[in-house]
């Protein structure tokens, strides 16, 4: 069995309309050292399997068809046994 | 000839009951539901993926649609060349499967914005725009998710092959960013592929389709579609 945490961040060119929001919030605010926010997703399951290399697999899966579009984010993952 | 529409239903479509009832009662076209569950198009000759918030729009708006048992049936019917149009929430399901190029972020307002519009015709030549007198028309808006991105390349081929069909401008037809509510690239309000066969767009031609509702610049989308398939 394995835990997975996985980070769905927009592509770089890709505008992301409330980071760019809760960024104008820090200016407002006068957080002056606080640049570039950008927000993403955090995605957490399990995967029950006893391989890594399955547990891989059906993750990136799940990402490819679901979790992410590929027109527009990226993702990075981290499995850890349990 | 007579056609007959299908009109695709998903748990959170919301424009359904009206798409149906503007071909059925003021187009008077044969049209019938389709529900997501269902695996037959049922001999439909033109298919309308309507508005609403399919699955609640969660993961992303159209990312669990695509994976409705009717969406394999759509999909072939549009790579045979069926007709196929998406309205709103439609439009967003066709990103997501890819049949359109590429994706629909969050109003630059991070608001939902629920108003009447102009749209710009940008493309005439087409079998969903042919019969449309008005060069701009007067149509409703109402999403969260209408600021259309692609890449620089995709849309310098969308303009090339002439596939943006509806811009978002002034009641004149001038296409500046003033007159772009969503932030949407280039204004666009509405694409077609580049066979031609599947359109989809932004505003609500459902509810503007009689003159009851103030104007009725939204016919003309389906007054096309039905002048085109008769004289296919």
């Amino acid at each position: 069995m394995f835990k997975a945490t996985v980070i769905v961040k927009r592509k770089p060119a890709i505008l992301d309309p409330q980071g760019k929001a809760a960024q104008q919030g820090a200016k407002l605010l006068g957080f002056e050292n606080i640049k570039q926010t950008r927000i993403d997703k955090f995605i957490r399951f399990e995967i029950q399997v006893d391989e890594i290399s399955q547990a891989e697999e059906e993750l990136k899966q799940y990402c490819d068809k679901i979790l992410t579009n590929p027109n527009m984010e990226e993702y990075e993952f981290k499995l850890e046994q349990f | 000839m007579k056609m007959k529409f299908g009109v695709v239903v998903f748990p959170g479509s919301n424009c359904d009951f009206d798409t149906f009832y503007v071909l059925n009662s003021i187009f008077n076209s044969q049209t019938e539901f389709l529900w997501h569950k269902e695996t037959d198009i049922k001999g439909s000759d033109v298919i309308i993926l309507p508005g609403g918030f399919s699955y609640g729009d969660y993961v992303r708006t159209g990312a669990i649609a695509k994976f409705s048992p009717i969406m394999n049936e759509v999909v072939n019917f549009a790579n045979n060349g069926g007709i196929v149009l998406g309205i709103c929430n439609g439009f967003q399901i066709l990103l997501e499967m890819n049949l359109l190029p590429g994706v629909m972020l969050k109003n630059t307002s991070l608001k939902f914005i629920s108003r009447d519009s102009f749209v710009k015709v940008t493309n005439k030549n087409t079998f969903f725009s042919s019969k449309i007198e008005k060069d701009v028309l007067q149509i409703p808006i109402a999403h969260s998710e209408g600021n259309y991105f692609a890449e620089d390349s995709v849309l310098a081929e969308l303009q090339e092959n002439n596939q943006i069909v509806f811009q978002y401008s002034s009641q004149n037809g001038i296409v500046t960013d003033e007159f772009n509510p969503n932030g949407s690239k280039l204004n666009i309000a509405g694409i077609i592929n580049k066979q031609g066969n599947i359109l989809g767009m932004m505003p609500h031609p459902e509810r503007n389709s009689e003159s009851i509702l103030g104007n009725k610049d939204g016919s003309g989308i389906f007054e096309s579609i039905i002048s085109n398939f008769i004289n296919k």
